[in-house]
């Protein structure tokens, strides 16, 4: 990649450069997702606890007992929020035609939350389901209120549609906050913005699988929303009914959004960088784009995740932190280099 | 044909077009002309139900572009516009590529590639196939847009200035591209084209609008006539005839 950014300004053999250009072929995604089970695999073998393969092996009950309970769930979890996350922020960015916008930038994850605060107020102890139902209601229409504003705006300015969203959702988030200190729920509504895998365990994080559905719906779907970030009118030309694609992007990104917040908090900026990352090596081509950004994300949030529960051994510090860290320190870098090779 | 009859669009208080009716019969190309402002981008958007009209109708081949299921219209007309910016990257094989999506739906065949090769190949992209979009010039990118919409193989093609960004040699394979389009295949193609002696050398017909009214229709040599320029655009055009086309002189 680095010598095909170094080059690409010399047009006599751009030819060949391009041909060079890497295009993710089903080889390297496969080394890649071999990669992801690598990580997951060492994932199950961090923790306070002592689950070691020797001690596993030995039929060591209390052991296995960990690693089915805490462990395993745990890394499927990872894998699969991060996942899910990324696909929702690449999906975001094509609805609202914009690279730097994602779930927790527009205002869908902060609705997210004010949903589960409002059902944890008006109907104390609702079900895991009731509070996802209402978080992704509130999460729809969050997102939808962004996109309705993005119509309207006549300019589309490229640094002005992340700052509509930023401001959308510091509104929400203002009033969340506000809400929850009348309620005395501050401490609870830090558990849903900053997102932890410290809680999982077997029984109570299985509702997550639903975000892995929703993915696959976005792969299946993967050529209608490259078309709808070519915008309406080329939609249109294409014979494509933007509305419902449109629709169903929002509907996807909500519930993917909603689920990972009640289960396991808000991963901020993940569905910015990965995306990004994925687009700048191997462009926005949706089907070619997912899986790519599917297996970057569950590889992303497994290190910060190992990271998080090693660094400050035995604590543990919330994944959310070591993403936002290490992701835009990341994406400035990204940033800077991809506008130093056009010079 | 396209049936235009009696399309109007207003932004405010200002009609920007004004009860336009014109029909377009089928093969050929039809030029549209007229000053900046005069409504031809509007126009071309009604008649491709890219933008809703607020009087009038429009038909092709008998289907009114309004309640024309999306696919079905897809398959028969393509649109074109005039500044194109695309927020995704993509190459330009993929993105020529999209032409087909209204013939598969989504599951490509082997033709569909054949006939990306060949728009590919019409507009000289072959060694740019998998350049990114974004990384191509201005021209090198409108060659890629028109590829798009050739691979869509309708049978009729709108281009709203398609000769935009475009070098001499690139204008000239265009327009001889479309008649080619025109004469082999039996292709409808309507333009809006600024440069009128383009207009005049390779259209069948040439639609003149001037602040949103249809003012002059006809053939070339019925259009390129100082009076009728003097009118469209308000300025003296000498037309000299050159190899048996009127050529518009306008520099001086
Ligand atoms: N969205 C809009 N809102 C308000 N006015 C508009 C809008 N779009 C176009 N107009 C106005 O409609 C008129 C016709 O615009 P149109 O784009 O059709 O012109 P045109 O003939 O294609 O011009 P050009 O040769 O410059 O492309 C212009 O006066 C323009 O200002
Ligand atoms: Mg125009």
């Amino acid at each position: 990649m680095a010598s095909s950014t170094m080059t690409r300004s010399t047009p006599a053999i751009s030819g060949r450069v391009a041909l060079a250009r890497p295009r993710g072929s089903g080889g390297q995604l496969a080394v890649a997702g071999a990669a992801v089970i690598a990580l997951a695999i060492a994932s199950m073998f961090v923790g306070v606890s002592d689950v070691s393969l020797p001690a596993l092996l030995a039929g060591d009950q209390t052991a296995w007992d960990i690693f089915w309970i805490s462990r395993v769930p745990r890394t499927i979890s990872v894998i699969l929020a991060g996942m899910a996350m990324s696909v929702a922020g690449l999906i975001m960015q094509l609805m609202a035609r914009n690279k730097f916008v994602e779930p927790s930038t527009v205002g869908t994850v902060e609705s997210a939350s004010l949903g589960i605060l409002v059902v944890t107020v008006a109907v104390p102890g609702a079900s895991l389901l009731a509070k996802m139902s209402t978080a992704t209601v509130f999460a729809a229409a969050g997102t939808a209120l962004f996109l309705l504003v993005l119509r309207r705006i006549p300019l589309r300015n490229t640094l002005l549609v992340p700052l509509v969203g930023i401001m959308l959702g510091g509104v929400v988030a203002a009033v969340t906050t506000f809400f929850a200190y009348r309620y005395d729920l501050l401490q609870t509504l830090n558990s849903w913005m900053i997102g932890d895998f410290s809680g999982v365990l077997r029984g109570r994080y299985e509702l997550l699988w639903i975000v892995a559905v929703l993915t696959l719906v976005g792969y299946l779907c993967a050529d209608r929303f490259t078309m709808a970030g070519m915008g309406q009118e080329f939609s249109t030309n294409l014979g494509l009914n933007y509305n419902r694609v449109m629709t169903l992007g929002l509907i996807i990104v909500s519930l993917i959004s909603a689920v990972v917040v009640v289960n396991i908090g808000s991963i901020p900026f993940l569905g910015l960088i990965v995306p990004n990352l994925v687009s700048i090596i191997f462009g926005d081509n949706v089907r070619r784009a997912v899986p790519w950004v599917a297996v970057f994300g569950a590889g992303f949030v497994l290190v910060c995740d190992i990271i998080g529960r090693t660094i400050r051994f035995p604590y543990e510090i919330p994944v959310g932190v070591i993403v936002s860290a290490i992701g835009s320190a990341m994406f400035l870098y990204l940033l800077l280099r991809k506008r130093e090779s056009r010079g | 044909m396209i049936h235009v009859s009696g399309v109007s669009k207003r932004y405010g208080t200002q009609t920007v077009v004004d009860d336009v009716s014109c029909y377009i019969k089928d093969g050929g190309i039809t030029s549209i002309i007229g000053p900046n402002g005069a409504g031809k981008s509007t126009l071309l958007s009604m008649m491709s139900r890219l933008l809703d009209m607020d009087a009038g109708s429009v038909t092709i081949d008998g289907l009114d572009v309004n309640d024309t299921p999306g696919r079905e219209l897809a398959r028969k007309m393509a649109i074109l516009r005039q500044d194109n910016q695309l927020t995704v990257r993509l190459t330009v094989r993929d993105l020529v590529g999209f032409g087909r999506f209204p013939h598969h739906g989504g599951r490509p065949r082997i033709e569909d590639k054949a006939y990306i090769d060949q728009a590919l190949d019409y507009l000289d992209l072959g060694a740019l196939a998998d350049k990114f979009v974004d990384e191509l010039s201005g021209g090198q990118r409108q060659r890629a847009f028109i590829a798009m919409v050739l691979a869509q193989d309708t049978d009729y093609l709108l281009l709203d200035e398609p000769l935009n960004n475009l070098d001499m040699k690139h204008a000239v394979e265009m327009m001889r591209l479309l008649r080619r389009l025109t004469d082999e295949l039996g292709k409808t193609v309507v333009l809006v084209i600024h440069d009128i002696n383009f207009a005049s050398c390779y259209s069948d017909n040439i639609v003149a609008m001037r602040e949103g009214r249809l003012v002059h229709q006809g053939a070339p040599a019925q259009i390129m006539q100082p009076e009728v320029l003097r009118d469209v655009y308000e300025i003296d055009i000498r037309i000299e005839e050159i190899e048996g086309n009127r050529i518009g002189v306008y520099f001086a």
